[in-house]
């Protein structure tokens, strides 16, 4: 059927701007589609293959102290493969030209088995000998972060003591993906970092010699973790074990879980939403542009072609179209790909990126819109086809117009003869003016969706660190000290306005539902942590009972009033119950709250505190460092204006990369509808239009008849839209909810803005494409030959 | 001058005619309007023969020829071509049968815009049993020189011309014309009149021309005269004209 072909490239040559603009639209789709997946997919492969070649362990656990030899206990009970002792221990580093105070992990291995659990991949460098006191290897990012390299050096306090340190290597752990100071959301390798000493040095450093006061386990396959850890729980509890715990409750892990699962979600939801947009548009458009050839198709029909012949003849016209979109998707799509898992590689540390696409990945972006484009086709196709070729070749009758409602409601007069023609237009086909209508209002939603999470993340950082959190410095103590501590830190200069907390580890539990966070005890009208209701107003502290984040309320499934069990994770770990006072507003973690005393109270202790939120004169901040670095006890220091930059670069390039495609792609969307759009009606009407300039209208009275009735749709689309995209970001606001943060949904009047403005240019440049055919009309052939 | 046959008969005795018709109504149902385009017609037409369908516009010749093509199916009544039912309703088999047997030259040519001349051809002559090539055929409409021009590059009767060659091109039992010259000026009228005559002569195909002009009707063999959905009369012509002679 070569005639036919070439039929086919001729069609799609005529119709080269809407094909591009077709082929545009589904290439967004796929295109998000694979770049989500593909990304995923390759984060995914990577962290199994990691955790598998670097020995990842599976069971971790913290103790006070306790003896070496209760390694062959551990190492024997049912299930256990591996049993790893370690002396792990946070460390204050003094960094040469830094001033602020930095704080490391530091991580013991071991002197004698270099393929134990939790293997290093080094980076540069060696390993420290065994023996070594001043020999460590650093973690990467940190590394990075103070320039350092084997050779190398710098201070440390090791349990009070100040030792000089060398770098021997550069590594890379996969317990260590995620490198976070504890309590802080988001990565500082300025300010903390990872190392790693020989066993024997961190212990002696320690006197931990023969001891230990950290443990890995790996498992035996088919081993049931939670019965390991009970066992393991047993042996240590009397060394002051705090409770053993799983992978999926270790810092690193869980944080890269919960990121890839929150990926997976939007992996699903985005590409859901426009590969929906586009194949609903595809089925729309296409179905006109087919309906459009009815005469054509009558033809071929009257010549014997059958209906399956006609049938493939125009879905193969839709496949090239639909083909070069996932095509050019699926390149697009692998190339975002790659880009956002090197952005994921700056805060998640792996050696290696797998890249990772699933040829089913592409075969399901290629599925879904080589379906829409071809039910469309097929719906189309079948309506012009299963008409006698006699009545396909006829003229359509005239259309039966009415008067529109608005003309009945005694408006006639005031509106033009033109005015009256594109609303009797848009009434006489209300369904395909709806369709129209809410083409463009998708579109218009998506573009919503791409920069709501910019506009929510700033107001969260607004409410977390204007209204919430709002000391300049925060010190966290390397024990639970002595109220009088707080008079020392007003002493110290720079400082203004102290408020001190106290922290414990606890695992809250409700019934069958637990969760291990900390209770900070604050003091009552503070004014440098205060703690919002639901509408951001200041809870007063109860003299009693906790309060808890909402979200962790949620999680724990308890309302204000209900007990809940708290295991205090320090000390000799009481069990105690408490009562819910009341739930506060957080964007940000979960946390419980009491007022200081009361938790004091609560653990039976005196008054005693683990940290303080410090109000500074900044132009002093230097000596207060200077005055910090000097006080063993402090472990710590953290200054806000620090972690809104953190913040702020993270999302600088997670979340704007990604509001950025998905803006470029929302803009392509909609433009490739509204274009579409504007370039049927034309073709439809075309004769018409032609007709009314033969009969005296002018180009300008024309462009507004044809004009006229998009500009109505583009208007009448605009609201709906908008208010589709808010629902959508409702959605997505509400899938979005873990234990890291919630996004409220917030859209700033710039963003709703921003949606009109390109759906109106979009239209306004259709439009002038439109108004430059219309200029061109051959009125002539329209006389001489019939529909 | 025509010659009446007296009395007219409505059914050729011999040979059997390749087309029978019998009783055919048609009935067009929209909205609350009802047209009644055929009104029962009888009409046999024989192989080979040429006949000139004349009758007011609006009384229903489109509808015939249609169902004769097998492109509509009529409301009662039988029609038959050959061994085929022309009354049944199967696409597939009305397919077939227009793919075998039947060209169309329509009054609006319905060419293919985005074909050449050529190409037009060659859609047809692609999916035929025994056809010519499509320079064959255009040369028999005196294209030849403009095989490769688009439609939109050619005169009403040049669109014409080629609409004949793709009709004409697979050697078609039965060539069907719906008022082939209604769109054109008399001087190229009688071009593709003259390019139908020959193929009726040379090929010996069974042709339906369509028209309200009664000039057109001392061509042929036949002339039906059709008035308000039936056969009114039926002329023999004693001798055809040439479609030269022909002027109005
Ligand atoms: N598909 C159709 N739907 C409704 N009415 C039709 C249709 N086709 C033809 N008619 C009506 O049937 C009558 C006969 O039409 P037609 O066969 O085209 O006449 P002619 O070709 O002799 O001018 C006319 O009144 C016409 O309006
Ligand atoms: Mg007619």
């Amino acid at each position: 059927m070569r005639a036919l072909d070439r039929k086919l490239w001729r069609d799609l040559w005529h119709m080269r701007g809407q094909a591009i603009a077709i082929a545009l639209v589904v290439m967004c789709g796929v295109g998000t589609y694979v770049m989500f997946l593909s990304t995923l997919g390759a984060l995914r492969v990577t962290q199994d293959a990691y955790y598998r070649e670097y020995r990842f362990a599976e069971v971790f656990a913290t103790l006070k102290r306790a003896p070496e030899s209760l390694r062959a206990r551990l190492a024997a009970l049912p299930g256990v493969e591996r049993a790893e002792t370690r002396v792990v221990e946070q460390v204050r580093l003094d960094m040469p030209d830094f001033v602020e105070p930095v704080t490391a992990l530091m991580v013991s291995l071991a002197d004698d088995a270099p393929h134990g659990l939790n293997g290093l991949h080094l980076r540069e460098g060696r390993l420290p000998l065994p023996g070594r006191p001043d020999e460590v290897v650093v973690s990467t990012p940190f590394a990075k972060a103070h320039t350092l390299h084997p050779g190398s050096r710098f201070h440390a306090i090791l349990n009070g003591r100040r030792q000089a340190l060398t770098v021997v290597g550069t590594a890379l752990s996969p317990e260590f993906v995620q490198q976070l100071r504890p309590g802080s959301a988001f990565p500082d390798t300025k300010r903390y970092g990872v190392m790693w000493m020989g066993r024997k040095a961190l212990g002696q450093a320690y006197d931990l010699d023969g001891a230990f006061n950290d443990l890995a386990l790996s498992l035996r396959p088919g081993a049931d973790a939670q019965d390991v850890i009970d066992r393991v729980d047993e042996l240590i509890t009397p060394f002051g074990g705090l409770g053993a715990y799983a992978r999926k409750d270790q810092r690193s892990h869980r944080f890269l879980d919960q990121e890839l699962d929150q990926l997976g979600t939007l992996a699903s939801l985005f590409p859901t939403m426009f590969m929906g947009v586009a194949a609903f548009l595809l089925n729309v458009v296409i179905g006109r542009l087919v309906t459009m050839q009815r005469e054509q198709i009558a033809t071929l029909k009257a010549f014997g072609y059958g209906n399956a012949a006609v049938m493939l003849h125009y879905l193969k016209l839709v496949a090239v179209i639909t083909g070069a979109g996932v095509l050019g998707g699926t390149v697009l799509g692998v190339w975002l790909g790659a880009a956002l898992s090197r952005i994921y590689m700056e805060f998640y540390y792996f050696p290696w990126l797998k890249f990772s696409l699933e040829p089913m990945t592409i075969v399901e972006a290629a599925g879904a819109s080589l379906i829409a484009a071809g039910a469309g086709t097929v719906v189309a196709v079948w309506r012009a086809a299963s008409l006698k070729p006699a009545q396909a070749m006829r003229p359509e009758p005239p259309a039966r117009y009415r008067e529109t409602a608005i003309e009945k409601l005694g408006l006639k007069r005031w509106l033009s003869q033109p005015t009256r023609m594109i609303l009797r237009h848009i009434w006489r086909r209300p369904l395909k003016s709806a369709l129209t209508v809410v083409g463009i209002a998708l579109a218009c939603g998506i573009i919503l969706t791409g920069l709501f999470q910019r506009d929510t993340v700033g107001y969260m950082m607004n409410v977390h660190y204007g209204m919430a959190q709002r000391e300049d410095l925060s010190v966290a103590f390397t024990d639970p000290t002595a109220y009088r501590a707080r008079f020392d830190l007003m002493g110290l200069p720079a400082v203004e306005h102290v408020e001190v907390f106290r922290s414990v580890p606890v695992r809250l539990r409700h019934g069958h539902l637990e969760h291990r966070t900390a209770i900070r005890g604050i003091e009552a009208g503070g004014e440098l942590q205060r703690l919002l209701d639901a509408d951001l107003r200041q809870v007063a502290l109860p003299a009693d009972g906790i309060l808890l984040t909402d979200h962790l309320g949620k999680m724990l499934g308890v309302r204000a009033g209900d007990r809940i069990v708290v295991e205090v994770m320090e000390g000799n770990r009481p069990l105690r119950e408490a009562t819910v006072a009341g739930l506060v507003k957080e964007y940000l973690g979960v946390s419980a709250y009491m007022e200081l005393t009361a938790l004091n109270h609560f653990m039976h202790e005196g008054p005693t505190i683990s940290g303080a939120w410090l109000a500074v004169d900044a132009a002093q901040l230097h000596a207060l460092y200077g005055e910090l670095k000097g006080i063993p006890r402090v472990a710590g220091v953290a200054e806000r204006v620090q972690e809104i930059r953190n913040f702020n670069r993270l999302m600088d390039e997670t979340m704007l990369f990604f509001t950025y495609v998905s803006t470029v792609f929302a803009v392509i969307i909609a433009f490739g509808v509204v274009y579409n759009s504007a370039r049927i009606a034309l073709t439809e009407r075309g004769r018409e239009l032609a007709s009314l300039r033969v009969l005296g209208f002018t180009r300008g009275e024309i462009g507004y008849i044809l004009l006229g009735e998009l500009g109505i749709l583009t208007l009448a689309a605009i609201p709906v839209g908008l208010w589709l995209g808010e629902g959508m970001c409702y959605y997505i606001a509400h899938t979005m909810q873990t234990e890291l943060f919630r996004v409220p949904v917030v859209l700033v009047p710039q963003t709703y803005a921003f949606a009109v403005a390109v759906v109106l240019v979009s239209a306004a440049l259709s439009g002038l494409v439109v108004r430059r055919r219309l200029d061109h009309l051959d009125l002539v052939a329209v006389l001489k030959t019939p529909e | 001058m025509p010659e009446q046959s007296a009395p007219p008969p409505l059914v050729a005795s011999s040979p059997r005619p390749i087309f029978e018709a019998r009783g055919l109504t048609k009935i067009y149902q929209m909205g609350e309007v009802r047209v009644e385009a055929l009104r029962g017609v009888d009409l046999d037409l024989v192989a080979g023969e040429l006949v000139v369908l004349l009758g007011p516009s609006g009384s229903g010749k489109s509808t015939l020829l249609n169902i004769l093509g097998g492109l509509d199916t009529p409301t009662s009544g039988t029609v038959r071509y050959a061994d085929h039912d022309l009354t049944v309703d199967d696409d597939a088999a009305m397919t077939q049968y227009r793919r075998e047997h039947v060209g169309f030259v329509f009054q609006f040519y319905n060419l293919i815009p985005s074909l050449t001349a050529r190409e037009n051809v060659a859609l047809v002559t692609e999916i035929s049993q025994h056809p010519m090539t499509p320079e064959e055929a255009l040369a028999l409409v005196g294209l030849a020189q403009r095989m490769d021009h688009f439609p939109s590059q050619m005169s009403g009767g040049e669109q014409q011309r080629v609409a004949i060659a793709r009709a004409v091109a697979k050697r078609p039992q039965v060539l069907l014309c719906d008022e082939p010259t209604g769109a054109l000026d008399a001087q190229t009228g009688v071009m593709v009149l003259e390019v139908i005559a020959r193929v009726n002569r040379e090929l010996g195909t069974t042709t339906v021309v369509i028209t309200h002009n009664a000039v057109i009707a001392a061509m042929a063999d036949r002339v039906v005269h059709f008035g308000d959905g039936h056969v009114v009369r039926i002329e023999r012509n004693a001798s055809r004209k040439a479609a030269s002679e022909l002027s109005w």
